[in-house]
């Protein structure tokens, strides 16, 4: 609760000093707009039906990429941890394009997919999908090697010791690597509505840079804020529920 | 004729680094026979958690031959039961679910069977009403009771725990010694059992091997002879302390010649 009043207490600074700055005139409305221009503009694209459509088409475009990418990312990445062969394998591919700028990887991605949403799919799958793969590999590597020999010595085979010991261990782990992924893959939104999109979050900053309609800026970026904290907090929540064990092991230590 | 369960002979480990070779296990002989318990005792870094690693099938010696009823031992299986000295629970499994996952292979057996024995073992071990709590709420004690009961569930011809009592405090370690002898008289497996506590290996064996270090070999060789229905206060009695003061007497032996050779 204490805790909960200093969260409070930290937006709330926020907000005086952005209504103190605007409200004076100490920075011009073309610079930052006031509070009241932001909620104006969100009421009238609520009235417009853009608001919640916006909202819908870039969450859904970020949940297709983060799925897809996560399907993908989540056998490879145990592979990774927990075998030097598949290891070998796949670092070098990873390692190498991980590091490769996803913005630059635009005007291909138009060519390969169109302005189709498969196009935005792609840019966050490709954001997110390598640094996936590396951390959920570490996430693997973590597992302490008594609990992988007790599987051993009850009888269980190397993919019988992977999923049912491996796997369960670093879960929790591979749940915070996720969460924190998800994160990035709001980011990865704009440059996915950069170019060749006509909805979206993104695509309505974009626009509205164009005009320097700075409410709608304001309001696209403190919407995508909002929406990361939420779903953020969502996935805390999963945490919880999912891994109750691991709650309490970290209450007790 | 050969009634021994397990046979180690001439058994070498060398662990072999860029920098350096070491010889952990030099030229160890010993063996295990049905319902015996067999304690390896000796100072730390003699070689105790290697040898039983070897037995439980998680490492292969340099050389010599290891084999359990005639047959060779090179990988792990479920008739060995180990426990650990301690963190070898599976943290996100209640007791009960713990033990019962020592029956993951059983393809026949019923998933209700799997449980109603896991609270059987429980029971055995002294967790009765503590089935549905997770590791992390667990004492040290219990934990290594859980443990001792995932162990047992298969029931393996051979336990084999390294230090499993190490990180319990003295009431506790008592505690368990006892629950030991209980079980060990009940099931009739076979145990070996790493200690470096002289009382605790007088009070459980039957023989104990004495070990030295540097390299890690066997110094000497105790057959004990106390009483099957033996319980704590036999610790105080005349043929205990003989026993003792061999052990002791050969560890300290051991110190003097490290000493004489600096
Ligand atoms: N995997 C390994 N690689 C190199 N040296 C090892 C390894 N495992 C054990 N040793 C060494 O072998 C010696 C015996 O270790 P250990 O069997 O753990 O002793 P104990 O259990 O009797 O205390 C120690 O000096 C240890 O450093
Ligand atoms: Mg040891």
């Amino acid at each position: 609760m204490r805790f909960k009043l200093i969260s409070v207490s930290g937006i709330i600074l926020v907000l005086a000093v952005w209504s103190f700055v605007t409200y004076t005139g100490m920075v011009g409305s073309l610079f930052l707009p006031t509070p009241t221009a932001v909620i104006l503009e969100a009421k009238k694209q609520v009235e417009d039906g853009i608001f919640f459509q916006d909202i819908w088409i870039s969450f859904y475009r970020i949940l297709i990429g983060f799925l897809l990418a996560t399907l993908f990312a989540l056998p490879i990445g145990v592979m990774m941890g927990t075998s030097k062969t598949w290891k070998a394998f796949w670092e070098p591919i990873v390692g190498f394009v991980r590091y490769m700028p996803v913005v630059a990887f635009i005007p291909m991605s138009i060519l390969w997919f169109g302005t189709s949403d498969m196009q935005k799919f792609f840019i966050i799958f490709f954001g997110v999908f390598f640094q996936q793969v590396i951390m959920v590999a570490d996430n693997c590597k973590t597992v302490k090697k008594s609990v992988v020999e007790v599987g051993l010595t009850l009888g269980l085979n190397r993919f019988e010791v992977i999923k049912d010991i491996v796997v369960k261990a670093a879960m929790p782990s591979i749940w915070d690597t996720l969460r924190t992924v998800w994160g990035w893959a709001w980011t990865y939104l704009v440059v996915a509505e950069l170019v060749a999109a006509t909805s979206g979050l993104g695509f309505r900053i974009m626009q509205a840079q164009r005009y320097l309609s700075t409410e709608t800026i304001i309001l696209g970026i403190l919407t995508i804020g909002l929406l990361g904290l939420i779903t953020d907090t969502i996935f805390g929540l999963l945490a919880k529920v999912m891994f109750p064990w691991h709650e309490k092991e970290k209450i007790n230590n | 004729m050969n009634e021994h369960l397990l046979t180690a002979t001439n058994i070498n480990r060398i662990f072999v680094s860029k920098q350096r070779s070491f010889t952990a296990l030099d030229n160890i002989n010993l063996t295990i026979g049905n319902h015996e318990f067999v304690s390896l005792l000796g100072p730390s870094g003699c070689g105790k958690s290697t040898f039983l690693r070897l037995v439980a099938g998680l490492d292969s010696a340099s050389s010599g031959s290891l084999q359990m009823n005639g047959n060779n031992l090179d990988k792990p299986g479920r008739d060995r039961g180990v426990v650990f000295q301690q963190y070898s629970l599976l943290p996100w499994l209640l007791a009960w679910q713990n033990v019962a996952f020592a029956l993951k292979k059983e393809k026949n057996m019923r998933a209700a069977e799997k449980k109603e024995l896991a609270y059987h073992f429980l029971d055995l071990v002294g967790l009765n009403g503590f089935e549905e709590i997770y590791p992390s709420q667990m004492s040290g004690g219990m934990q290594q009771r859980v443990a001792i009961a995932r162990a047992l569930v298969i029931k393996p011809p051979l336990l084999l725990m390294d230090e499993p009592f190490g990180a319990l405090d003295a009431q506790t370690r008592r505690d368990m010694q006892d629950l030991l002898v209980t079980i060990f008289k009940e099931t009739r497996s076979s145990v070996l059992f790493v200690t470096h506590d002289v009382d605790e290996a007088v009070y459980l064996s039957d023989r104990v091997y004495v070990m030295a270090t540097n390299p890690g070999r066997i110094a000497k060789q105790i057959d004990i002879h106390l009483s099957a229905d033996k319980d704590w206060s036999i610790q105080l009695s005349e043929p205990f302390i003989t026993y003792k003061k061999e052990i002791l007497m050969e560890l300290k032996k051991q110190k003097k010649n490290v000493h004489h050779s600096k």
